[in-house]
């Protein structure tokens, strides 16, 4: 029950993460039609710029600062570069900002050297922030923040502390979907961006500037995913590597839960978290499901690769996995819209 | 716009001049560099090419996006290799030379079973999900060791059977020899493609779908068929590469080698079909010299690719042909000038930033050796502001003079193309 529990929140938090990086993305794609191939290398930006900012002015001002700087960066990147190609179409485009993550990759390991950096959270967010004791015979315990070692330490006593960092993950992510969303269908400028998505050109006779716009969703989008990085960077590990690990999984999220649809990334992102968090989890193979069904088994089916492989062995691959079924039984996405 | 050659008369001795020059070419490339060294990158570049045009028929000739173009050559030189040991254990008879055949073939299944999938989307979804794909695939690799060999990989022995006519393919000459002779079969057989009415259509679909299928084609169809054929001359490209380095890692299968194919066919010209030769020998030639020279050398990839796809995004073939349609029209004696500017000013910008990028990298990497470096001969302190200061003023100064001269080209330029379009013109009216 516990490791219920405890997976589900962790398959959430890292859902919800997904999604902080997703929603910009998906937004920057239905805006512009381009796929920031270089988004994951903003999460990483955010990561080392946040781990900077934390030595010079604390954690909690560099959880504001490192997204604006990485959002003015993002900016500068459309003003300089992805404006220009825009006319050549949407593949230079994409190469454009793939040239970019190399650019990155190699600027960040010139800054912050090759090796992991020391980036922690502040000490309101360490440890646990409840923990569950489960005891034979009693129901579920629910402690907030930590449990003294003794109740522990009893014979048949499990605890499952759940990280103060992730909780905080989960809070922030949903707080930014709250206030993006009320952003989106509240607000003046939001209203703008909704037209401009649709019908650029008569936003544009009607006075908006419309490149100026994109560039705003661009900062944005890339701001939010350096805001994804502060928060990654701190809970799990800042390293050269953190993009590479992070990008394909989000394009697999976008491209599952429908190009453009921010709803159906929200599902993907969710989908995809939780059922990664599980599968590290479960260390059972089709040879133990069978073997648990009772089945005589030959030596030849006993070493079989295939059949051998646990599902926490086969969890990396699950997401790709997920993305071919659904291109396959269900081509435009979760909750895309049309046929593209 | 794919082919260079028109398809009238008088062009036709043009063409053979052009592939006797390339088959000269390939012959007595390993006689003029003879070093140990160069056979292998000379060998390295003839599979290179036939990757990048592989590459290209997605690219180039289909619009397609494709981020996993090294699982295809990957797959095909692991069933290579698994073909070769089994030749060698006597379970297979079938000679060497053929081997690059079962990496095609592997190639072919692959591109069939998956391309599947894949193409059933074009534009920027097809692009995410080639990704996948590929993340699939390396995933895989470090899953089933029994196949790809973990993290050592697979080798084998080329130098099987009897020797036929002498050739046991033992010396690095007669490997280079049979990859020279695929390279120009191949490259052959894909230019030939391009004049199909299947590479026709394929065209077509890159440039307008929706017309495509008003007259009456499955455009999912057309782009299947053509991700076979490219999956197919990408596993000859993998199975030479058995042949070439007789082992074979997960990293064939990885997205680096993915991403550079994509990179150095975009670099040679994706709108030619003799860029992607010139990508496929700059890409053998970064990796294995370029590299040598600097550890910064990604830096600088991703530094030319972005400009590049900024400021000309046909690539290498594409400036090429430009400056010789000018020729053609006898105006490229007005622009030497401007190229002088732009070559002088452009080194000095260019000894500037790559100094400055040096110095970064003694900082973060060497530092442990002492902080001064050799730069082209000058010593810099990276510990001292003075050079950091005279760097950044050259860079500076570079850039600053590198915009003028710019300037003036673009100018220069406009006009020399204004004039030529003119006379195109007044022909046409005539």
């Amino acid at each position: 029950m516990e490791f219920f529990i405890i997976s589900m929140l962790n398959g959430v938090s890292y859902g919800l993460l997904l999604f902080m990086m997703s929603a910009g993305l998906t937004l920057i794609f239905s805006m512009m039609g381009v796929i920031n191939f270089a988004h994951a290398s903003f999460y990483m930006l955010g990561a080392y710029v946040g781990y900077s900012l934390t030595d010079l002015v604390g954690f909690w001002p560099a959880l504001i600062l490192a997204p604006l700087v990485v959002g003015g960066l993002g900016a500068l990147f459309e003003l300089l570069s992805l404006r220009k190609v825009h006319k050549f179409g949407h593949v230079p485009e994409l190469l454009v900002t793939f040239g970019l993550s190399f650019i990155i990759l190699e600027l960040v390991q010139l800054i912050w050297g090759r090796a992991a950096v020391a980036f922690l959270p502040p000490d309101v967010l360490r440890g646990p922030a409840f923990t569950l004791v489960s005891q034979s015979g009693q129901p579920l315990q629910f402690f907030l923040g930590a449990v003294a070692r003794e109740i522990c330490t009893g014979a048949g006593v499990i605890c499952s502390p759940f990280p103060a960092t992730r909780t905080f993950m989960m809070l922030l992510a949903l707080l930014m979907l709250f206030s993006l969303w009320l952003l989106l269908t509240r607000t003046r400028i939001g209203l703008v961006i909704q037209a401009a998505l649709t019908h650029p050109e008569t936003v544009e006779s009607l006075g908006h500037n419309v490149p100026r716009v994109f560039m705003l969703v661009f900062a944005a989008g890339t701001g939010l995913a350096g805001l994804a990085g502060v928060i990654g960077g701190s809970t799990f590990v800042t390293e050269p590597n953190m993009a590479l690990a992070l990008g394909s999984i989000i394009f697999v999220v976008v491209v599952v839960g429908g190009m453009g649809s921010l709803p159906g990334a929200f599902l993907a992102s969710l989908l995809i978290g939780i059922i990664q968090t599980f599968a590290v989890g479960i260390d059972q193979s089709l040879l133990t499901l069978m073997q648990a069904l009772g089945l005589q088994l030959s030596e030849a089916m006993l070493n079989n690769a295939v059949l051998k492989l646990t599902v926490s062995q086969v969890a990396p691959i699950l997401p790709y996995l997920f993305l071919v079924l659904i291109l396959i039984f269900r081509p435009r996405g979760l909750l895309g819209a049309r046929e593209g | 716009m794919s082919t260079t050659l028109n398809p009238s008369k008088s062009f036709n001795t043009g063409r053979w001049v052009v592939w006797s020059l390339f088959t000269l070419v390939l012959a007595v490339a390993p006689v003029i560099f003879d070093s140990n060294l160069s056979i292998t990158m000379l060998a390295q570049m003839g599979i290179a090419i036939i990757a990048c045009l592989s590459y290209n028929i997605l690219l180039g000739q289909g619009g397609m996006l494709s981020f996993g173009h090294a699982v295809y050559t990957g797959l095909g030189s692991y069933m290579a290799i698994h073909a070769l040991n089994a030749v060698s254990d006597g379970h297979l008879p079938l000679p060497v030379s053929l081997i690059p055949l079962v990496g095609g073939l592997a190639g072919l299944f692959f591109a069939v079973l998956f391309g599947y999938v894949t193409t059933k989307k074009a534009g920027t979804t097809f692009a995410m999900i080639t990704l996948g794909m590929a993340e699939l695939v390396f995933a895989m690799s470090l899953m089933f060791t029994a196949f790809f060999g973990g993290e050592a990989g697979i080798s084998g022995n080329r130098v099987v059977g009897d020797p036929f006519l002498g050739i046991s393919y033992g010396p690095a000459k007669q490997v280079y020899y049979l990859i020279a002779f695929y390279t120009l079969v191949c490259v052959a057989l894909m230019f030939a493609f391009t004049r199909t009415p299947l590479g026709r259509i394929l065209n077509a679909v890159r440039d307008n779908p929706e017309r495509v299928e008003f007259i009456g084609y499955n455009t999912q169809k057309v782009r299947y068929l053509a991700f076979m054929i490219a999956g197919f001359f990408a596993g000859i490209a993998g199975g030479l590469a058995t042949l070439n380095f007789e082992i074979v890692t997960a990293e064939v299968v990885g997205a680096a080698r993915s991403g550079g194919y994509l990179l150095f066919t975009f670099l040679g010209g994706a709108t030619f079909f003799f860029g992607p030769i010139i990508g496929g020998v700059l890409m053998v030639l970064a990796f294995v010299l370029f590299s040598e020279f600097t550890k910064a050398w990604l830096l600088y990839l991703g530094l030319i690719f972005v400009l590049m796809v900024m400021y000309a995004p046909g690539g290498i073939a594409s400036l090429i042909m430009m400056n010789v349609r000018v020729a053609a029209y006898g105006r490229l004696r007005e622009l030497l000038g401007s190229y002088l500017g732009l070559l002088s000013t452009g080194l000095v910008m260019l000894l500037g930033f790559s100094a400055l990028i040096e110095m970064g990298y003694h900082l973060q990497l060497n530092s442990a050796m002492g902080d001064t470096l050799s730069y082209l001969g000058i010593t810099l302190n990276t510990r001292e502001a003075s050079s950091w200061l005279g760097v950044l003023a050259v860079a500076g100064v570079g850039l600053g003079l590198f915009e003028w001269a710019r300037r003036g080209f673009a100018e220069k330029w406009a006009r020399v193309q204004g004039g030529i379009e003119k006379i195109i013109k007044q022909r046409e009216t005539r």
